[in-house]
């Protein structure tokens, strides 16, 4: 058979799109559609006293205008869908629209409808809305602080949940030999998929149905929320994502902008679209990370860690989002311990509510800033005992023969060969002869730094058990429908929904592989509720761990069914045909077969199919995860930092990735480049930053750094392959651990690089005027070459 | 409708166009809204993104950065109408050199790429890196669509040398 897992063929999901074909939520025009313009809120905190639309009203081709009130008791609230338990989760109630008070800058006031988006924009200009401005926290660690100003009147201490795991470890931090305290400051991102939001809604009154092309990761967890808020019954509510562009996790969240176009084609029996701004993907799309993390580790003066403890303020923003708060706690405070043995450890989060845009997943989600803390940790431990940071990572990963490995908390992972990865990245990468040149170079005022990140991550979610035990409001299993046509061409359905990722390719390769037809042949379809029973979407690197399996065993059913029909047609029993390449042969007779393609049509034709046997070929399969998967890798960054500009240069990157089994090596390093660059960019350069008004001042690509093609040497990747034992096709997922392992990855390389300046912690973006002012000081203080 | 229109005529994509548009339309809403052309994208509000690059007289233009009535009697390419009787070079590259991911960039960046190729002798990297710093791609960390152009090139010389030879064999 044919080799189709593991090739790096070129995908089909570009032939579209390389020609300008593609169909991205924006790209759609329906008869008689208008334009919403949502008008947003100037102030980070504010009570409205009064809005008048009047003047709105009449201006040119405007077909509505519409305020909160409006809405207020026509659509539900905006809700949250993932309640961490025993964690005291309050509800922070969020109107589609704000109709008393605005909790965050760009907080929706009103919607205007015109007859063009410029029409709607002019028109919104005239909406007269009275404000009282309130006071505003911003900082999370601030707003639990006595007096902070409250967001929610509900919730006095803004605190939304307080959320714990693991021991108490007092006496061991007491008996500790080494304990090292830190703070950081994981900084707030702002995602930026290049395709900004977008929502077209269109509503059938005669049959009471609305149809929603959307721009989401998970078009039936947005038709099940949005069934409960528009009150349209699921049957009669069809969510379609066909091109993505693009969305790191910001098109996770049910938003109230869909909601508002749905209401409104509903009110005006007309389809609405909305399309965001740039500016507006700044301040209203869910921004990511965002903790002030303080953090102990005890160790041995030998270089043991036995012991690592967190306590978070995690900042959640003006509202919980959809999936928030199951980001700092469940994804990020299980795994705290990294790819380390770590015996002991403990988890406490809050989650804390700011008058700032509502914070949710970003490519990692959690796992970033666990890995974050614990690879600088081990940096900071290793400069204590005067180590090389190496030589702890060496003596504390977790070794070969302890897998499957559990952790401090519960987590077993699944499977993995630390030490070969790492020695591969040596491979590459000449550790002990940088070490040298190192030295030299600082006898002659350069400085260059090396940064080792030695990771792992959990993902493919996920055990629908487990989302139900850690309060997730949905399943994680996925589905598939492998349809065989009578010609033998195939159709794929699955519930997961890419936007980038490639697995109109990568799926078809499995089908390709496993029924022995060619690719040319198969064709993947996602993104769309009415062809796709259910599924739930594609984020936290699931699609090709949870829905490639899901494929593998609706194969395995047309499999099964296709040997019987063959049989029965070659008459001779089951056991005796043999499947190869798209040919049904006879055991010891090649001679008489049957291909793959008779097969389908005898399927449908029905005229002779054996008994018990239904006509049609087609297997549907729902596969539920038995455990999560846990790919891992190390990666070495070398960076040089220039004295008399703070100006950080990246030199090498070398990452040694295990991702499980691949499937399509092309795409895989393509999902390892980009998570590198959103990594590094949050590492150097990336930041979101709110002043004291709780105004965005980074809110615009000119001012906020999203990273460029000449900010980076060419990567060098490499890979080990350890199956997932429990993932039938031993697929573990690729789409996050670029971000995650290589954001400490860089602050560790330049922390060694400004190691003669006895400068040990800078907090991100590691810009240059911050790097510039840091080694003044450190050279105020003491003079290098005195 | 509260705004006069002004005539414009350009050439898209080798098709002469005559349209009436308000003084304000900006180029990139003019192809995506009234001709249709979704093909190039809006990205940003700041001409930061490149997604809307375009070929206007041969250069690579933002069409977020030009109004409609500026780009009258001028000549335009998208990336609808860069293919002939073959994908263009940086086409077939974009998709040999998985180039792109989501593909939202990627008509702004192969606009970009088929700018390059046509007007210069073939760049380093170091080189492509530099020319790109008006395209913003979140998806594929960039290395990809620098080796795209590399290959762009290639496959330019490529079917160069095809032509030269075919034109030799025919006389
Ligand atoms: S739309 Fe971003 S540069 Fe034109
Ligand atoms: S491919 Fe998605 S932004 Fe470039």
């Amino acid at each position: 058979m044919t080799q189709v897992i593991g090739q790096a063929l070129q995908r089909h999901e570009d032939i579209r799109l390389i020609r300008g074909q593609g169909q991205y939520t924006d790209d759609m025009k329906l008869p008689g559609m208008v334009y919403a313009h949502i008008v947003r809120s100037p102030y980070a905190h504010a009570k409205i006293t009064a809005i008048d639309t009047s003047r709105a009203k009449k201006m040119p081709g405007v077909v509505a205008v519409f305020s909160g009130q409006d809405l207020k008791d026509e659509v539900g609230l905006i809700p949250t869908a993932w309640i961490p338990p025993d964690a005291d989760m309050k509800v922070t109630p969020h109107p589609a629209l704000a109709y008393d008070e605005v909790r965050y800058q760009g907080d929706g006031v009103a919607v205007v409808i015109a007859e063009s988006p410029y029409l709607a924009q002019d028109a919104a200009l005239a909406v007269d809305i009275k404000y009282e401005p309130l006071k505003v926290v911003t900082d999370p660690f601030e707003a639990k602080a006595e007096g902070a100003p409250g967001v929610h009147t509900e919730i006095p201490d803004n605190v939304a949940f307080h959320w714990q795991a693991g021991e108490n470890l007092d006496d061991i931090f007491q008996k500790a030999e080494v304990v090292v305290k830190h703070h950081f400051r994981q900084q707030r991102l702002i995602p930026n998929a290049m395709e900004p939001r977008s929502a077209l809604a269109q509503y059938n009154a005669a049959k009471g149905e609305l149809t929603l092309w959307a721009t989401t990761q998970n078009p039936h967890i947005h038709r099940l929320l949005m069934s409960g808020l528009l009150g349209i019954p699921e049957h009669k509510l069809r969510v379609i994502a066909i091109d993505v562009g693009g969305a790191f996790g910001s098109k996770i969240a049910c938003y109230p902008d869909e909601v508002i176009v749905s209401w409104a084609s509903k009110k005006l029996n007309r389809p609405v679209k909305w399309t965001e701004t740039r500016q507006e993907n700044f301040q209203v799309t869910t921004h990511g990370r965002d903790h002030v993390q303080e953090v102990e580790l005890a160790g041995t003066r030998g270089g043991e860690i036995q012991a690592i403890r967190v306590k978070t303020y995690a900042n959640m923003g003006a509202y919980l989002s959809t999936a928030a708060p199951g980001v700092p706690t469940i994804l990020f405070g299980l795994i705290i311990n990294g790819a380390y043995k770590i015996p002991h450890a403990s988890s406490e989060v809050f989650g804390m509510l700011t008058h700032t845009t509502p914070v949710d997943a970003y490519r990692g989600a959690g796992r970033p800033e666990a890995t974050f803390l614990v690879e600088r940790m081990v940096d900071l431990y290793a400069q204590a005992l005067q180590m090389d940071p190496l030589e702890v990572r060496q003596k504390n990963l977790i070794r070969h023969e302890d897998f499957p490995f559990t952790n401090a908390f519960g987590l077993q992972y699944d499977s993995g060969n630390y030490q070969e990865t790492l020695s591969k990245a040596l491979e590459i990468f000449d550790y002990p002869k940088f070490r040298r040149e190192q030295e030299n170079l600082r006898k002659q005022g350069k400085y260059i730094g090396v940064g080792l990140s030695t990771y792992v991550e959990m993902c493919g979610l996920g055990p629908s058990e487990v989302a139900g035990a850690v309060g997730f409001q949905g399943g994680l299993w996925e589905s598939a429908t492998v349809r065989v046509h009578p010609t033998g061409k195939v159709s794929v359905y699955t519930g997961a929904s890419p936007h980038g990722q490639g697995e109109e390719t990568t799926f078809a390769q499995i089908v390709s592989q496993e029924l022995g037809i060619a690719v040319d042949d198969i064709e993947v379809i996602h993104g769309d509720t009415q062809q796709i029973a259910m599924g739930w979407g594609t984020y936290g690197s699931r699609t090709t761990a949870v829905g490639g399996a899901a494929i593998h065993m609706a194969n395995e059913k047309v499999l099964e069914k296709a040997r019987k029909i063959a049989a029965h047609k070659l008459e001779v029993n089951e056991e005796d045909v043999s499947y190869d390449s798209g040919t049904f042969s006879v055991r010891g007779l090649p001679s008489k077969s049957v291909t793959f393609q008779e097969v389908a049509l005898d399927a449908y034709l029905a005229w002779s199919l054996p008994p018990g046997i239904e006509p049609a070929l087609e297997g549907t399969a729902f596969y539920n995860p038995k455990n999560f998967t846990y790919p891992f890798g190390a990666h070495i960054a070398v960076v040089s930092v220039d004295p008399d500009t703070g100006d950080t240069t990246l030199l090498r990157y070398v990452a040694v990735d295990d991702v499980g089994r691949i499937i399509n090596p092309m795409i895989v390093e393509g999902q390892i480049h980009g998570g590198l660059v959103q990594g590094i960019g949050q590492a150097l350069w990336e930041g979101a930053e709110f002043d004291e008004q709780g105004q965005l001042i980074t809110g615009s690509l000119l001012d906020y750094a999203l990273p460029k093609a000449r900010f980076f040497p060419k990567f060098e990747t490499a890979h080990t392959e350890t199956p997932s034992p429990h993932n039938p096709l031993g697929v573990k997922g690729v789409g996050e651990t670029g971000a995650i392992a290589s954001t400490p990855c860089i602050v560790n390389a330049v922390m060694d690089a400004l190691k003669p300046f006895g400068i040990d912690d800078l907090s991100m973006p590691l810009t240059p005027p911050k790097v510039w002012q840091a080694i003044r000081q450190a050279q105020g203080k003491e003079s290098l070459h005195s | 409708m509260a705004f006069h229109r002004i005539p414009v005529t350009l050439t898209i994509n080798g098709q002469k166009i005559v349209r009436d548009v308000e003084p304000r339309t900006l180029l990139v809403h003019f192809l995506r809204d009234e001709l249709n052309l979704t093909g190039t994208h809006v990205g940003c509000d700041t001409s930061q993104c490149g997604a809307c690059t375009i070929l206007l007289d041969n250069q690579a233009v933002k069409s977020c950065t030009v109004l409609a009535v500026q780009a009258d009697g001028s000549d335009i390419l998208t990336v609808e109408g860069l293919e002939q009787e073959y994908l263009h070079p940086v086409q077939e590259a974009f998709r040999e050199k998985h180039g792109l991911q989501c593909g939202f960039c990627t008509p702004g960046a192969i606009m970009l790429g088929a700018y390059l190729v046509n007007h210069n002798e073939p760049l380093t990297e170091e080189g492509i890196r530099e020319q790109l710093d008006g395209l913003l791609c979140r998806c594929t960390g960039y290395e990809n669509i620098v080796r795209s152009i590399q290959r762009a090139y290639e496959i330019m010389n490529e079917r160069q040398n095809v032509q030269s030879q075919t034109a030799k064999g025919v006389g």
